[in-house]
């Protein structure tokens, strides 16, 4: 692997691009999101345990939705806190 | 036919024998009903995000059933809001990706491992497949595979370190 190309940077050149955003779920066929998972719920949340907007996680609208139902499902069932602070 | 789960969390002070007794009475009441019960979960005490009745945790149970009509969720409904045991309850009904998400789950292909980690296993399978006919293959074919498995694994390596950025 020493022989490929790459190695003649120095500094990683992607640093300092933009990286491009991606709907996970439509990437990797999720289709159902389980809301008696809080670890992974955790991810589309601040640290406030506000949902975060499509344009920081990147996820397509259909999937928003579907994250909005199933936090607030996870909240109602005290998964997740309807407001904290220093959640991560 | 629909299929439903429903989530409650039952008081943990109570004795155990009384917490299992709560997971019984429903699903005896639905098996009344005449319904078919999926699955029944415990998932155990957990710490609850906040308190709930000066509660600071709670037992979790989930029960997934098939029904006919739907007019027994009110009834359901209304016998866990009249529990004293039962501190908070979900009841959801299921889609098609639901079901399919949650018999995974039962079978452990949902868990630890995301969706990416599949992936993953199923390049690795290919490479260990390719294996085997590297014997009949000659030489300079087995390392031309043998560079393409390898870069095939930078590709996923990159992949990682781009995800960790």
């Amino acid at each position: 692997m020493a022989s490929r190309d790459d190695i003649k940077f120095l500094s990683n050149p992607k640093i300092g691009q933009k990286r491009d955003k991606y709907c996970r779920f439509k990437r990797f066929g999720i289709k159902y999101i389980d809301y008696k998972d809080p670890d992974f719920l955790l991810q589309f949340v601040n640290e406030q345990g506000k949902l975060l907007p499509r344009r920081i996680t990147g996820t397509s609208l259909k999937y928003q939705r579907k994250i909005a139902t199933s936090v607030k499902r996870a909240r109602h069932l005290a998964m997740l806190p309807y407001l904290t602070d220093q959640l991560k | 036919m629909r299929q439903y789960e429903v989530t409650f969390i039952v008081d943990p002070v109570l004795s155990d024998e009384e917490i299992k007794s709560t997971l019984e009475t429903y699903q005896e009441m639905l098996k009344n009903e005449g319904c078919e019960i999926v699955h029944s979960e415990e998932m155990g005490l957990r710490q609850l995000a906040y308190p709930i009745n000066r509660r600071n945790s709670g037992v979790y149970y989930c029960i997934e059933f098939k029904l006919d009509s739907p007019d027994f969720i009110d009834k359901l409904e209304l016998s866990l809001r009249r529990d004293e045991r039962v501190m908070r309850f979900l009841t959801v009904s299921l889609n098609k990706y639901g079901v399919k998400y949650n018999e995974d789950k039962r079978n452990g292909l949902i868990g630890k491992k995301r969706d990416d980690d599949k992936e993953e296993d199923k390049k690795d399978k290919d490479a260990s497949a390719s294996k085997p006919t590297k014997k009949v293959a000659d030489e300079k074919e087995v390392l031309k595979k043998v560079v393409a498995a390898k870069e095939t694994l930078a590709a996923v390596s990159d992949e990682k370190s781009q995800e960790e950025e």
